[in-house]
């Protein structure tokens, strides 16, 4: 049980945490012809969309109510329904998530009933879906921004069983999966390929491994994300089989779509490490009743190996962590479990999961507070985004980079993660960056009276005596 | 090549307790259940550290080619040992008999481009066999080249590992020790009315730095150490290793013929120790001023030895409560049998068993005097014997070389490695704080529990059933 240190200063140097409107964007970018708007300024969105370009590489489809100093002071509701509809009219999107900003929400809008006005001045767009959320940037953190979404999209857009008359099982193959912010387009396609593996047929929601995955398409140009969760399949989900949810974060999405589907979910705080995925393999041998394919027993006893391997260099490592909370929860639990220390654990935001990490304490908090507190409890190895990576520097540690955003690495979004194997492959890259540059060496010792040749002598310090 | 004579002189080694036995160390190695390394690789490793020569591999490329830098040893200074060099012969240079040609172009390219204060060829099975002469090589290289060039004649198949651990000392012996006199002590150096003696170290092979922990001791106490063969070593300093007033030999006694060499040729006195563990680092310190013989010096080794035992033993107390009664079973060579069970038993762990293949007869007395007459000694390395015994025993941790470690941990058996390619240094006092971070690293490691567990799948058989629609979800919370 983790004690949770809340932040105790004025000032937030080198930030970890980004916007609930960013992670909101991206829970909509994982759709298919989906686009989300920011109801804020144009600033809100243009840093938005940086940020992603950055991480993915890719272009971004993301828009802007364009709040300026009128409809600042005066209402801005114009500037939603009017944005509605020029996406809907220009693009012809299937989905446009409109969430809110810090500036729209310290104004006072009511983005839901702004969409109920867009509905009932323009019934031509009725076929494009239009889900509000509010996610101003004062509280939480991309996760929270990105679980919100989710949770409206299902509230909003998913069919309960009574009015559609879906019946969980009629689609006898089908799982759904509510995916966290935290698995990486390929997490997502190596957790397609597992449950694939169960002759089961995996239905991704959102699905970044489907429009973020860096692949060329043959449109040249597109306004809104090509490829993701097609939105009519939302209407199937409950006729599925069972429902996985991964992340914490995404409880209460999980416990919502249950409720209105009947489909039952299972719950996964995260994908890292051996019990982890034991309990995923487990779930899927009982839903799909199949027997474990050979194929997955191999890599868990290749995980195994590594575990064995790279205990020598993992255990009693000195590791400091930022990230999100469902992330840093998860590394927590796999670090732990080789015999690290986890000194230092900085989360962007405060969720429930946090406190059930095996740590004294994490700190809500920045990457200067990771910085010092690795510095005062002499972390050998840091774990965080690329913004974390001049924190390492300074510290003389290596970093491994993981989570948002990852700018000086390409591919870094692609990187697997979970399963057995992506479990071994984090292993291995910690124990290389502990071989390669957290070995702590013996320094080594000049006597005075050594007969060392002439051309060495000058190096010999007078430390002795 | 040489002769068999030379070959049984060598074997016959009266510093060796094996010398009285019929079964020796340096028995012949059995086809087909045979395991260790050859001569040349005894040879190689035991110069190799000698970290400004450049060591020339004479050989086709099997001998250098998996061998180069793959050693824990550390330099103060140059890194020159670490440049693997070899004539990588043909099979035109065989055929044609050009590999002495090119041994004498690879020494003229080794000092032209590397500038060593001395080259060291090491032969191999290849060309002792076609009749090379190093030596004549060697000689008119050097005369050439106005570089000391050492033959060191060790083809793989004179024997065994051991072997060409003395044919390396034999070299030095021959070829190199006394062929300088020491410096003067370095200005400022003296310290007022304290004496300096000169001492060496034989066997000695700084793995991982461990020997850095105990330097500072012997040069506070007033030793000077001239040379370590071969840890940190340098040319310059193995010249002049004759004008010690005492030799201590290290590791094992693979190389006890220098120590017995350099007593018979300029009567320099030697013991035998360690400096593994605190018990033994003490006896060490303690036996350098007993055979000197200098009063002065023998009063300040006790305080040094109660200072530094005070400061260990305050600092060792947390991780002593960790590893007490903590059995183990201890697979080593030689000497180091012994003396890592001292060091373990400071730390009130418990040795189940140990190995004996390379010890001597009088390793194994000191084994049951420190264990006791019942003590299991196991001659059998096989990896399946050695499993056994752990079973049998109910060993927590096997403590052995590298090559054992894999055989461990696919038994998913805690494992500390102590040989010569570890990292981590545990000579000394200070060393004995990295030996118990390493027992507690692997021994607390959680990994064990998780690669023992059978899969949640296997457990009980799966659940079966059709009505999904009705059943509570499953709370399959990642613990």
């Amino acid at each position: 049980m983790a004690e949770i240190v809340k932040r105790n200063k004025a000032l937030s140097v080198n930030p970890l945490k980004a916007s609930q409107p960013t992670g909101g964007s991206l829970a909509c970018l994982g759709f298919d012809k989906a686009i989300p708007m920011l109801h804020g300024s144009q600033g809100c969105t243009a840093f938005a969309k940086v940020f992603f370009v950055r991480h993915f590489r890719e272009p971004i489809p993301l828009q802007t109510t364009a709040m300026d100093q009128a409809s600042s002071v005066l209402g801005a509701d114009e500037n939603v329904v009017e944005g509605i509809k020029n996406i809907a009219e220009k693009s012809n999107p299937a989905l446009i998530a409109v969430l809110t900003t810090g500036l729209a929400e310290t104004q006072g809008c009511d983005v839901h009933r702004n969409v109920r006005e867009f509905r009932v001045k323009y019934p031509e767009y009725n076929h494009v879906a239009v889900v509000a959320v509010n996610t101003p940037d004062f509280t939480g953190c991309v996760e929270t921004g990105y679980a919100a979404t989710l949770y409206e999209i299902v509230k909003d857009l998913v069919p309960d069983a009574a009015s559609a008359g879906t019946k969980p099982g009629n689609r006898q193959r089908q799982v759904n999966v509510l995916a966290s912010p935290m698995l990486t387009p390929g997490d997502l396609e190596a957790l397609r390929d597992l449950i694939e593996q169960f002759n089961l047929r995996p239905v991704l929601v959102p699905d970044l491994s489907d429009s973020l995955d860096g692949s060329l398409t043959d449109d040249d140009f597109s306004p809104v994300t090509i490829g993701g969760t097609p939105v009519s399949e939302l209407a199937t989900l409950g006729e599925a089989r069972a429902t996985l949810v991964v992340g914490a974060s995404l409880r209460k999405s999980g416990e919502l779509l249950q409720e209105k589907t009947g489909v039952p979910s299972h719950y996964f705080d995260h994908l890292y490490g051996l019990q982890a995925n034991d309990a995923l393999i487990t779930a899927l041998a009982e839903i799909s009743e199949m027997p474990v394919p050979q194929k997955i027993e191999r890599q868990r006893a290749q995980l195994q190996d590594a575990m064995l391997d790279t205990h020598f260099m993992l255990g009693q490592l000195r590791v400091a962590i930022a990230a999100d909370p469902d992330q840093l929860n998860a590394l927590i639990h796999l670090v732990h479990g080789m015999g690290c220390e986890v000194v230092t654990a900085i989360a962007a935001g405060n969720t429930p999961v946090l406190a059930t990490a095996p740590v004294d304490s994490i700190k809500i908090g920045d990457l200067e507070d990771l910085e010092m507190m690795a510095k005062e409890r002499k972390a050998q190895l840091l774990i965080g985004n690329s913004h974390a990576v001049a924190s390492a520097e300074r510290l003389g540690i290596p970093i491994l980079r993981i989570g948002f955003p990852l700018y000086d690495v390409i591919g870094g979004y692609q990187k697997t993660w979970i399963g057995y194997r992506g479990t071994r492959q984090t292993l291995f890259d910690l124990a290389n960056l502990v071989i390669n540059f957290a070995h702590e060496e013996i320094e080594p010792y000049y006597s005075p009276y050594a007969q060392k040749p002439e051309s060495e002598r000058q190096a010999c310090s007078p430390s002795c005596h | 090549m040489k002769s068999t004579k030379d070959i049984a002189e060598l074997l016959d080694e009266p510093a060796c307790e094996h010398n009285k036995k019929e079964k020796s160390g340096c028995a012949k190695p059995k086809p087909g259940s045979a395991a260790g390394g050859c001569a040349f690789d005894g040879a190689q490793i035991a110069l190799l550290p000698i970290a400004d020569v450049a060591h020339i591999v004479h050989g086709p490329i099997a001998c250098a080619g998996s061998s180069w830098d793959n050693r824990g040893t550390r330099s103060s200074g140059s890194e020159l040992y670490r440049i693997g060099m070899t004539t990588d012969l043909t099979e035109q240079d065989v055929v044609m008999g050009r590999s002495e040609k090119r041994l004498f172009h690879a020494i003229k390219q080794a000092i032209e481009t590397y500038n060593p204060p001395a080259v060291f060829i090491y032969n191999t099975c290849v060309p002792a066999l076609v009749g090379d002469d190093i030596n004549a090589t060697c000689k008119s290289a050097a005369e050439r080249w106005g570089v000391p060039v050492v033959p060191i004649d060790c083809a793989g198949f004179y024997g065994t590992k051991n072997l060409g651990n003395r044919i390396a000392g034999d070299a030095m012996v021959n070829h190199v020790i006394g062929t300088r006199d020491p410096d003067p002590l370095p200005l400022g150096t003296e310290r007022p009315g304290i004496k300096v003696h000169d001492v060496n170290l034989v066997g000695e092979y700084n793995i991982a730095g461990e020997f850095w922990h105990v330097l500072p001791l012997l040069d506070e106490m007033g030793l000077r150490v001239l040379c370590t063969l071969s840890g940190d070593a340098r040319f310059r300093e193995v010249q002049t290793m004759h004008k010690a007033e005492v030799n201590m030999m290290v590791c094992s006694k693979a190389m006890v013929n220098v120590a017995r060499k350099l007593q018979q040729s300029y009567g320099t006195p030697w013991f035998e120790g360690s400096f593994y563990g605190i018990t033994d680092t003490s006896q060490a310190l303690r036996d350098f001023a007993r055979v000197i013989n200098d009063p002065d010096l023998i009063e300040r080794t006790e305080a040094i030895i109660a200072r530094e035992e005070n400061r260990i033993r305050e600092a060792l107390a947390p991780w002593k409560e960790r590893l007490k009664g903590k059995r183990v079973l201890l697979f080593t060579g030689g000497v180091k049998s012994w003396s890592v069970i001292s060091a373990l038993q400071d730390l009130g762990m418990v040795v189940v068993a140990t190995g004996t293949k390379k010890s001597t007869e009088e390793d194994k007395a000191r084994i049951r005097e420190l264990m006791g007459e019942e003590t299991l000694m196991i001659e059998d390395g096989s990896p399946k014997a050695l499993l056994k015994v752990v079973a049998d025993y109910k060993a927590d941790i096997l403590i052995a070389g590298g090559r054992n470690m894999y055989t461990a941990l696919k038994a998913r058996i805690p494992f500390l490695d102590i040989n010569q390619e570890r990292e981590f240094g545990y000579e000394g006092y200070q060393g004995m704080l990295e030996l118990v971070r390493q027992l507690a690293l692997t021994l607390e490691s959680p990994v064990w529990e998780a690669v023992r567990a059978t899969p949640p799948w296997r457990v009980g058989g799966l659940k079966k059933s059709d009505t999904a629609v009705e059943q509570e979800p499953l709370s399959a919370r990642a613990a």
